[in-house]
Order: structure tokens, then C-alpha cells, then sequence
């Protein structure tokens, strides 16, 4: 305790004000743009892997042969119930065929992928399984195929709840790049475990904390309000 | 015109088969407001789903126009459905699009123009009445009005068959009654033959020509309106048309004399029937239960009679009320088991 208390001395925090200015800057850089880049990648493969899901369903719109589906839903679920720490030294190899090496922020953002693509395929399932049967059966009635079922209604009419899920990941994803941050990647997380855990310079890592937590409240404030203003569903606008 | 031939169509659950629908042949003409009139699980939705192939009959044909639409491959169907569209209870509108935008999208999905797409959705919008509505939102409007935007967007591809599932269930009785009118004008103007699936007696008798009574997945009655109404044959008829009358067992009372009166279109208010009994023949009948409605200003419906006295005042009263025009009488003896026929 006594240690901890001593972290926040004076000279201590004048210390942590200098990493704060000095190497912030870059860290909150290459948090914010592996959480962009690695969030735009998951989503990228989510996506259509979530219309997957809902469409080729058993009771789907264009049901798939269910050992397809069957073989997909077991791999979501497998890649989601490995550990995030474990999976990033499970696909090192993976991330060195891809980027070259398997240290960096640019390295972190494979196995950010490979952790956050199962979940986004998930939120993309959530978001289009909220959609009311009875407007797909509309659709079909006019005659729409499948194709345009899922372009012309799903996903127009899920764009609010894809706008909040999407939000939920990119905050999600903002917490994994620190633990990446931990084992070889770049960024906030890295500055916090750096200088907080190898070196007890605790007021660093609040620092860190705030910041992150700063960047977490401004992705879903963001996100919250564009889906506010996408939902038509709301009245008197 | 539409023909229903000997269409089955069963499920398999959990439970084993459930056959929705048995055997069900019906004939609507061009032009027709047809009702199917049943009680919840009678089967009326699937058979709708069967006419526009949203439920594939596991039996039996559909013929629209003499084309036997279980033959058609998939694209076919699709195209089929441009001329049979349909409305919903829940109306179905795109909630995030425009009423303008919702009744385009069909005209969207024919590979309509663009421009040729707004300026007959608008023209729609007008038809229904709600030209100054084209840029709101759904959630904007009333429950009446979003079933006017999904009329309009059925419409759209100008069909020959209107499918109206339970269209006005969710609406109360003077929305119901507007959007019912609207139907009747657009049967009227555009020719469009009308399907109206429902369980409610006062939809098909204010709208429909023909109606065909649904229970337990086959038709137990077919026919004009006015002729099923009037006499009701089968039990679900009877239960349908007189609700109130359903449990009319319970009026009976242990040996009494009942006389069933069934008014067939009778003109009731020129005369007080029963009081001019009692002055004509001494006969103090007094009225167990009864359920009427006018349709096209005639009586129709029953009423149950208990009659005193012996056999001779019954026989007196039958043969009295028997002459009256349009009035047939029944002697009802085990109430109970006719009604369960």
C-alpha cells in the first residue's frame, strides 16, 4: 500500500505528466487506429457471416445444408470461447504470414480480427433476427427473392440496431487492444502495463485508464446518437 | 378467377402431423369479394398463403386463371405474386422508409423506372387519401392510415387479386369500417378481385358477396352471403353468425315446448309478430333468446320460443307463424344434439 501511495507523489506525477505528453500522443494513436482498422476488418468478415447465419437458417430465407451451418455456428463458438490472450499466441504464425512479424500494433490487429469477427458475425445475427417475421413475409409476397430480401429489407430496416451493435464492438475491441498491448502490440495498453506493472509507476497507468475510459465514452456517445438520428421508428422527428 | 382444388396442406411438429388444411374446394370469381370466416386455428391463414404460394399445398392445386400455380418454379412464383398482393393485420410497412419509399418498393422489385415508380406511387397515396403523407414515416401515422400506405402498396403492381389477411383485425370499428369501404371502392373501380380473411361476422357482411366458412382446416359452408347468413347450417355458421346464441342450450328449460323461428329476410317491422299471435290464436309466447340482424334491410337470424300449453298450442302456433313470408319455424325438441350435428 505504502508503495502505491508513494506512485502518486508529486515528482511521480510531474513524471507521469511528462509520459503523458511525450508518449501518449503516439500510443492514443495507434490505439485509436488499431481499433478502427481492426473493428472495419471484423466487421468486413462479420457481416456477411451474420446474414449467413440468419439467412441459410432451417427456417431461414434460403436455407443452406445444415452441416454448413452446423460447421459455422461451432466455429463462432469456438473462436469465441478461447481466451483473448491465448488466441493471440495461437495465431502468431498466422499473424506472421500476414504482416511479417508478429510484434507491433499493425501485428495486433490479426488476432484482433480473428477474437472480433465470430463476435461481429453475432451482433450482425442479433440485429437481423430483431427484424419482425411478418415484414420478411411481406417482402416475400411481393415477390422479393432472397438476394433482395436481405439488401432491399433486413438490412435497411436493421440499420439502427447493426449502428448499436457495431458500437458495442468497436468498445469491445478498444479493450482488447490493450491487452495486446500486453503481449507485444502498441498503443495505451502497452504504455499501462510498461510503465504500471514493470515499473509500479501507477500514476501512468491511470493515466492510461482515463484515457481509455475517455475513448470508450466518446465511441458510444457517437454511436448512440447516430443511431438515434438513423431510427425512423422514433416519432416526431 | 381463382380455383381451389381439393387443396390439403398439413405440417409435421414436434407433435406429429397437423393437418391445417383437408380437401378444400372453392371456386372465386373475377371480381368477387370472397370472405373465409373462421374461428383462430381454423386454417384461414394457411389456406391464404396457399393462393399466393407462400405456403406450398401439400395436396390438391391452386388454379389462378386456369394456371396451376403448384407447377411454377420459384422465379414464376415470384412474378405471380405482382398479381396477387397482399395486406396484413400488422400492416408490414418498412419502418424505416417513407410511406412514399414503402410504396415504391414493389414497383423497386419490378424493375419499375424510377421516376415512373415515385409518380404512380403518388397517384396511390392519392387513391388512398394520404397524398400529403408521402414523406412520413410509418411511426408517424395511425394504425388506419399505415393500412391505407399498405394498401396502396399493394396495389402498386396493379394485381388482379387483393389477399386481405385479417386486414382490419388491429384496427377499431371506425377504421375498420373506412378501411372496409376503401377495399369496396377498389374492388369496384379497378376490377381487382378481393380475399378477405377474417373472424369477424361484420367484416364479410359488410363487404363481401361470397363467403366460405372454415373449421378445423375444411369448409363446412360456401355460398352468397346473405343465403349463408340466413341460414346457417353448420354448427361453426351458427356460432359465427349468432355468437350470442352459441350457448342457447342453457335457455331451454326442462320440458318445454321450443319453436325455433328463422327469419329469412322477413320484413318484421310491418307487423308485431309475436303480439299478433297472442291476439290471433291466444298463444302467450314468450322469447327464450333471440338473434337478428338486418342485412339489406331484412330481418335475418332466429329467435326461440317457448310456447305453453300442450301439443295442440304448439301445433297452433308452427302452423300460425309458418304463414307468415319468409319466416320458417322449427320445432325444437333436443336443441342440444341439433346444434352439435
Amino acid at each position: 500500500m505504502d508503495q502505491f501511495l508513494k506512485a502518486f507523489e508529486p515528482d511521480k506525477l510531474a513524471e507521469a505528466w511528462h509520459v503523458f505528453l511525450t508518449e501518449f500522443p503516439q500510443g492514443l494513436w495507434e490505439t485509436v487506429y488499431v481499433t478502427i482498422l481492426s473493428t472495419l476488418f471484423a466487421i468486413l468478415i462479420g457481416l456477411p457471416l451474420g446474414i449467413l447465419l440468419v439467412t441459410g437458417d432451417e427456417k431461414g430465407i434460403h436455407p443452406l445444408p445444415k452441416p454448413l451451418m452446423k460447421f459455422l455456428n461451432v466455429l463462432i463458438n469456438f473462436l469465441r470461447s478461447v481466451p483473448f490472450l491465448i488466441l493471440i499466441v495461437m495465431v502468431i504464425p498466422l499473424t506472421r504470414t500476414i504482416v511479417g512479424t508478429s510484434i507491433g500494433s499493425v501485428a495486433s490487429i490479426v488476432p484482433l480480427v480473428v477474437a472480433a469477427f465470430p463476435f461481429a458475425a453475432r451482433l450482425v445475427e442479433s440485429s437481423l433476427r430483431e427484424l419482425d417475421p411478418n415484414v420478411i413475409e411481406m417482402a416475400q409476397s411481393m415477390g422479393a427473392s432472397p438476394w433482395e430480401i436481405v439488401f432491399r429489407v433486413m438490412l435497411p430496416e436493421s440499420v439502427p440496431s447493426l449502428i448499436t451493435n457495431f458500437t458495442l464492438a468497436i468498445t469491445t475491441i478498444l479493450g482488447y487492444t490493450a491487452m495486446s498491448g500486453a503481449m507485444g502490440g502498441g498503443g495505451l495498453g502497452k504504455i499501462a502495463i510498461n510503465y504500471g506493472y514493470s515499473r509500479y509507476k501507477y500514476a501512468v497507468l491511470y493515466l492510461a485508464v482515463i484515457v481509455l475510459v475517455l475513448l470508450v465514452q466518446l465511441f458510444q456517445s457517437i454511436g448512440t446518437h447516430l443511431a438515434a438520428r438513423a431510427d425512423k421508428r422514433l416519432k416526431n422527428k | 378467377m381463382i380455383e381451389l382444388r381439393n387443396l390439403s396442406k398439413s405440417f409435421m411438429t414436434a407433435d406429429g402431423q397437423v393437418d391445417a388444411l383437408r380437401h378444400i374446394n372453392l371456386t372465386i370469381r373475377d371480381g368477387d369479394i370472397y370472405g373465409i370466416i373462421g374461428m383462430s386455428g381454423a386454417g384461414k391463414s394457411t389456406l391464404v398463403r396457399c393462393i399466393n404460394m407462400l405456403e406450398r399445398p401439400t395436396e390438391g392445386s391452386v388454379l389462378l386463371d386456369g394456371q396451376d400455380l403448384g407447377s411454377l418454379g420459384k422465379k414464376e412464383i415470384r412474378d405471380i405474386r405482382r398479381s396477387v398482393t397482399m395486406i396484413f393485420q400488422s400492416f408490414n410497412l418498412l419502418m424505416q422508409r417513407t410511406c412514399l419509399q414503402n410504396v415504391m418498393f414493389p414497383l423497386k422489385l419490378a424493375r419499375v423506372p424510377r421516376a415512373e415508380a415515385e409518380a404512380r406511387a403518388r397517384e396511390l397515396l392519392q387513391t388512398v387519401g394520404l397524398p400529403d403523407k408521402a414523406n412520413s414515416y410509418p411511426a408517424q401515422l395511425s394504425g388506419g392510415q399505415q393500412q391505407r400506405v399498405a394498401i396502396a402498396r399493394a396495389l402498386a403492381t396493379n394485381p388482379k387479386v387483393l389477399l386481405c389477411d385479417e386486414a382490419t383485425s388491429a384496427l377499431d370499428p371506425k377504421t375498420t369500417h373506412s378501411i372496409l369501404e376503401l377495399i369496396r371502392e377498389i374492388n369496384r373501380k379497378m376490377g381487382i378481385t378481393v380475399i378477405v380473411i377474417t373472424h369477424q361476422m361484420s367484416v364479410v357482411q359488410e363487404i363481401c358477396n361470397r363467403v366460405a366458412i372454415l373449421e378445423n382446416g375444411e369448409v363446412v359452408e360456401e355460398g352468397d352471403v346473405s343465403e349463408v347468413f340466413s341460414r346457417p347450417k353448420a354448427a361453426a355458421t351458427r356460432s359465427l353468425v349468432f355468437p350470442e346464441m352459441a350457448d342457447s342450450v342453457s335457455l331451454l328449460t326442462e320440458g318445454g315446448q321450443h319453436v325455433r323461428v328463422i327469419f329469412n329476410g322477413a320484413d318484421t317491422s310491418r307487423e308485431p309478430l309475436i303480439a299478433k299471435m297472442a291476439v290471433d290464436c291466444g298463444i302467450l309466447a314468450s322469447i327464450l333468446g333471440a338473434s337478428t340482424r338486418t342485412i339489406g334491410g331484412k330481418a335475418y337470424g332466429y329467435m326461440i320460443l317457448d310456447i305453453p300449453g300442450g301439443p295442440d298450442e304448439l301445433a297452433a302456433a308452427v302452423k300460425y307463424l309458418s304463414e307468415k313470408e319468409n319466416i320458417t319455424v322449427q320445432v325444437e325438441t333436443e336443441y342440444g344434439r341439433k346444434e352439435g350435428e
